[in-house]
């Protein structure tokens, strides 16, 4: 099997080797294209590294009007392509996983491409190289599942969307499918108390996502 | 004399500043000219590292997928260690301080200013009124010349390490326990181990790669029993958290003893045949029922049963600690205690059957090796054995008699310069402003000498107080070994020359040297030649390193000490057969739970504790300085548990003020249910008003004399929003006196 990468939550430290790291790929110019997130920092000391999930039928190149948005024949996801992109920034939105970002000074979204050219050379990628528990791994299923005692999942439902990914996340328990929000419903959440009378909550709200998205 | 009267000047020119690009800025295009293998500057995993050199500049890494230890696994201090290399705030020149400024100057003037004043201070007021203060994240060779300079240089009997404030409670324990200060395993058997007992290590922030063996234990089924007052991210991931009030180590580990003995969990043959000292300890742990231990540590009982069970039950099991349970007025009592639990069930010099433990700076291990230690000659020899002392004079070729006697610990040195007893100093890697406890005694220790030099390659907030600052190499500058916490002696490879003026520490301690008169002693070429004398100078003594070769080293990918002679593979694992004691015996120590040397009481309610963070290494000087490793962590800050804030009426994100009897401070709160109630928690990276050192207990164990930095009384005070200081963008990991 072509190797992918695991991600295994219960093992991150949280020490962010690999948010580091990601600067230092050759293509990267500094920037970093992966998080690593408390859960909820009042509770607990867990956290969460998130990278591009390289999913089968990415919802980012759905939603790219200038189709600037590839996906190499193993299944990588590539950044935009500078030509095309228009800074649209409808992947950094419609990504469920939250992954693109959008690079204001560069005008290009950007994300993680599992180290490309890296991979494309025998290396692993930079994150899963340096990452000191293996809660993120990069290598051939049957190499590494056998090795763990988590489950591999790779199928997740954001409410009526079921995407299927290239990377796997190794979890516990012995759901096939990671589920968000099941109601398939979108909850807007709006905060009342800041929001001016004149706007509409969504255009705020979008604003606010726009920004929080951005290098 | 030595006083900081132009703080703003300083920090303007010296920084520290953010930096956070390569040299050249980020580029695609690059052009490697060498990929140098190297390891890592920081900790003691000395995880292997290649740096990326373009026309003598180190302009990034890349992993060394091919070092065993670990297998391209780094840090982020490991990851962004290059970017320190040609940081704008280096030090390019020397420095002499005239009227509180610092000005350039050549290395013939300051090199004569420091050796005029070492020779007026030690003709008034004899050779001990210079001090020599070192560090352990130099390398092997650096610390062999710093033992030897300050004997048969200075001739002076003051020099200690830094490794005083870190791994001393260890390696005392260690060499009562065993008879020699070594891990005894090699961490490939942590993964064969069922159970790890991990006793005050915070081992996902402090030693983030050795995680890679604790997660293979993991994947072959075995589990964690953790010992931590925080639920720390190693302590989160364990199978067992034993959430102890701090300092009352001896109690638990007692009570755990408690509860071999009562289950018939010990190796009786075990006891008999390898170990001295059973019945003492067996008698005292008959007092710590778990009832009673759970009065004293606030661990449940049924905890200590479980763990317990745990330990005695399995078939392997290892020990690792660190800095949890030895920073304490009773560091080294607190170590015997979980010693006793190994030798207990005699798990140990066998295939995941073991102790070990965790040093803190990158050679910790090779810097209390040979001679920089206080009471030590190379080797591991004690300067107060007339055996020893008669080996080292004939290799040096030294009067007997003008090799001095022990010194003193460096809490106690900086006690001798308030006396007036030391009236000059010479420190090399360190930062006493950051890392020594009771930060305004330091200060006032400074203020008092006559003469302070100090060698670094970037101005520390210790070096702002100096005479003179000479300007050394980071570890990509030199080469040399280093000896990581397993007791695998590593190389460290050149990958540059040193900026602008800047000259390699060794270069710079010899030359001191040579113009005090004492040439005759230092006529080392190169790192090298250092080595080959610390070989011979070790050969015999516990740490004996005189069959390891920097080409074997390359070839083996690092040899385990003792290695006694050229045809020696090394020792990965000790106490195979036999332990370091003349008898071949380890020994138990019956020791009794006594609390630290303060308490809370009405006045000051909490315990204070302090620790570090994966982000910083040691005392900040070299990461406050990197803008990815600031980003992550700008300043400290106090964990306070819910409930102690709900009392305090203190909210998330609030500054309040700490108070111990010694100073007081400002910190942001970080409200965590991670933390004990009666428990709050400050990392100590940071220096000046940010320093947690200006509140903890400068207090001493009375054997490793290691400072009692992990608890202590204070109190929170709340602050009213106007006294609140100012805070800004460019405030970010500097002190707050840097921006007044």
């Amino acid at each position: 099997m072509e190797e992918t990468m695991f991600i295994d939550p219960q093992r991150c430290i949280g020490c962010r080797a690999c948010v580091a790291a990601c600067r230092e790929c050759g293509t990267h110019k500094g920037y970093s294209m992966i998080y690593v997130d408390y859960l909820d920092r009042s509770e607990t000391t867990a956290t969460m590294p998130t990278v591009c999930m390289h999913c089968s039928e990415p919802t980012c190149a759905l939603v790219c009007p200038a189709d600037a948005i590839k996906t190499t024949e193993d299944g990588i996801v590539l950044s935009a392509l500078k030509p095309r992109c228009l800074d649209c920034r409808n992947c950094v939105n419609a990504c469920p996983f939250g992954v693109p970002k959008y690079n204001t000074e560069m005008h290009l979204q950007m994300k993680c491409d599992m180290c490309f050219d890296r991979t494309s050379e025998g290396l692993k990628p930079m994150c899963a190289s340096v990452c000191p528990t293996s809660a993120i791994a990069f290598g051939k299923y049957e190499d590494i599942v056998p090795l763990r005692r988590t489950k591999p999942v790779n199928a997740h439902v954001f409410g009526n969307q079921r995407v299927e990914t290239k990377v796997y996340l190794m979890l516990p328990t012995e759901a096939a499918e990671v589920e968000v929000d099941g109601c398939g419903v979108f909850e807007g959440r709006v905060r009342t108390e800041q929001q001016p009378a004149s706007e509409s909550w969504i255009d705020l709200q979008v604003e606010q996502t726009d920004k929080s998205n951005e290098f | 004399m030595s006083r900081v009267t132009h703080l703003e000047k300083i920090i303007e020119e010296f920084g520290p500043h953010l930096h956070d690009a390569p040299y050249g800025g980020w580029r695609a295009d690059r052009v490697i000219d060498r990929i140098v293998p190297t390891h890592c500057p920081y900790c003691a995993v000395q995880c292997g590292m290649n740096l990326l050199v373009e026309k003598n500049h180190v302009v990034g890494f890349e992993p060394r997928y091919d070092f065993p230890v670990n297998e391209g696994r780094l840090c982020p201090k490991g990851v962004t260690a290059y970017l320190q290399v040609h940081h704008p705030d280096r030090l390019l020149h020397p420095l002499i301080k005239r009227n509180g400024k610092f000005e350039r100057a050549t290395w013939d003037e300051a090199l004569d200013l420091v050796v005029a004043k070492f020779k007026s201070l030690q003709s008034t007021h004899g050779k001990d009124s210079i001090g020599v203060y070192s560090g352990s994240s130099l390398t092997t060779e650096k610390t062999y010349l710093m033992g030897k300079f300050a004997r048969a240089g200075l001739g002076t009997r003051y020099i200690d390490y830094n490794g005083r404030l870190c791994m001393v409670s260890a390696a005392a324990a260690n060499n009562k326990a065993f008879g020699i200060d070594r891990a005894a395993n090699p961490w490939d058997d942590i993964p064969l181990a069922e159970v790890l007992l991990i006793a005050g290590a915070n081992c996902a922030e402090t030693f983030p790669v050795l995680n890679k063996f604790l997660w293979q234990q993991r994947d072959n089924g075995g589990s964690w029993i953790i010992i931590d007052p925080r639920q720390t991210a190693t302590a989160r991931q364990g199978d067992l958290h034993l959430q102890l009030k701090p300092g009352t180590d001896v109690a638990l580990a007692n009570g755990i003893l408690h509860v071999l003995l009562e289950e018939d969990l010990i190796d009786d043959s075990f006891i008999r045949t390898r170990t001295n000292g059973w019945e003492e300890t067996k008698a005292i742990a008959a007092q710590y029922s778990p009832h009673v231990a759970t009065q004293i540590t606030g661990v449940p009982a049924d905890k200590i049963i479980k763990a317990a069970r745990l330990y005695g039950g399995a078939k392997t099991s290892m020990l690792l600690h660190a800095r949890g349970i030895e920073h304490h007025s009773h560091g080294v009592n607190n170590v015997l205690s979980y010693i006793n639990l190994v030798l207990a069930t005699g798990s140990i010099g066998q295939p995941g059957r073991g102790y070990g433990t965790i040093t803190g700076q990158g050679n910790g291990q090779g810097g209390r090796e040979h001679g920089q230690k206080a009471d030590q000659l190379p080797g591991q020899r004690s300067i107060s054995n007339p055996e020893h002392r008669s080996h080292i004079c004939k290799i040096w070729d030294l009067p007997e008699n003008e090799l001095p006697q022990a010194g003193v610990s460096v809490v106690e040195m900086f006690q001798k310069m308030r006396a007036g007893e030391i009236r000059g100093l010479l420190s090399v890697c360190n930062n006493v402003m950051v890392s020594l406890p009771d930060t305004n005694e330091v200060r006032r220790s400074l203020e008092g000498l006559d003469f302070y030099v100090c060698l670094d390659f970037f101005m520390s907030e210790g070096a702002r107080y100096a005479d003179v600052v000479l300007p050394g190499s980071t570890w990509s500058e030199d080469e040399g070994v280093t000896a990581n916490s397993e007791g695998r002696v590593v190389k460290i490879n050149k990958a540059a020359d040193p900026p602008g003026e800047a000259r390699a520490d060794w270069w710079i301690i010899q030359e001191i040297a040579k113009r005090m008169g004492r040439e005759k002693y230092f006529k080392f070429e190169s790192p090298r030649a250092l080595f080959d004398e610390l070989r011979i100078a070790s050969r015999g003594g516990n740490a004996d390193y005189y069959g390891i070769t920097w080409e074997k080293i390359e070839k083996q990918n690092g040899v385990f000490w003792p290695c006694p002679s050229e045809d020696h593979p090394g020792t990965p694992r000790l106490f195979e057969e036999r332990f370091y004691h003349p008898d071949g015996k380890a020994k138990f120590h019956a020791v009794e739970y006594a609390p630290p040397q303060e308490t809370p009481d009405e006045e000051f309610p909490l315990i204070l504790t302090s620790g570090r963070v994966v982000y910083q290494y040691l005392s900040g000087n070299q990461t406050r300085r990197i803008g990815f490793l600031v980003e992550q962590c700008p300043e400290p800050y106090v964990e306070i548990h819910p409930e102690t804030a709900m009392k305090l009426k203190v909210n998330d994100g609030e500054r309040v003020k700490v108070v111990s009897r010694r100073g007081d401070g400002v910190f942001p709160a970080l409200i965590v249910r991670t933390i004990r109630p009666d428990t709050i928690f400050i990392p100590y990276h940071w220096g000046e008003e940010l320093a947690v050192n200006q509140l903890t207990n400068s207090v001493l164990d009375p054997i490793s004399k290691i400072p009692e930095f992990k608890a202590c009384a204070a109190r929170i005070e709340k602050i009213y929003s106007r006294q609140l200081p100012i805070l800004g963008e460019k405030r970010k990991g500097a002190s707050r006196s840097e921006f007044r």
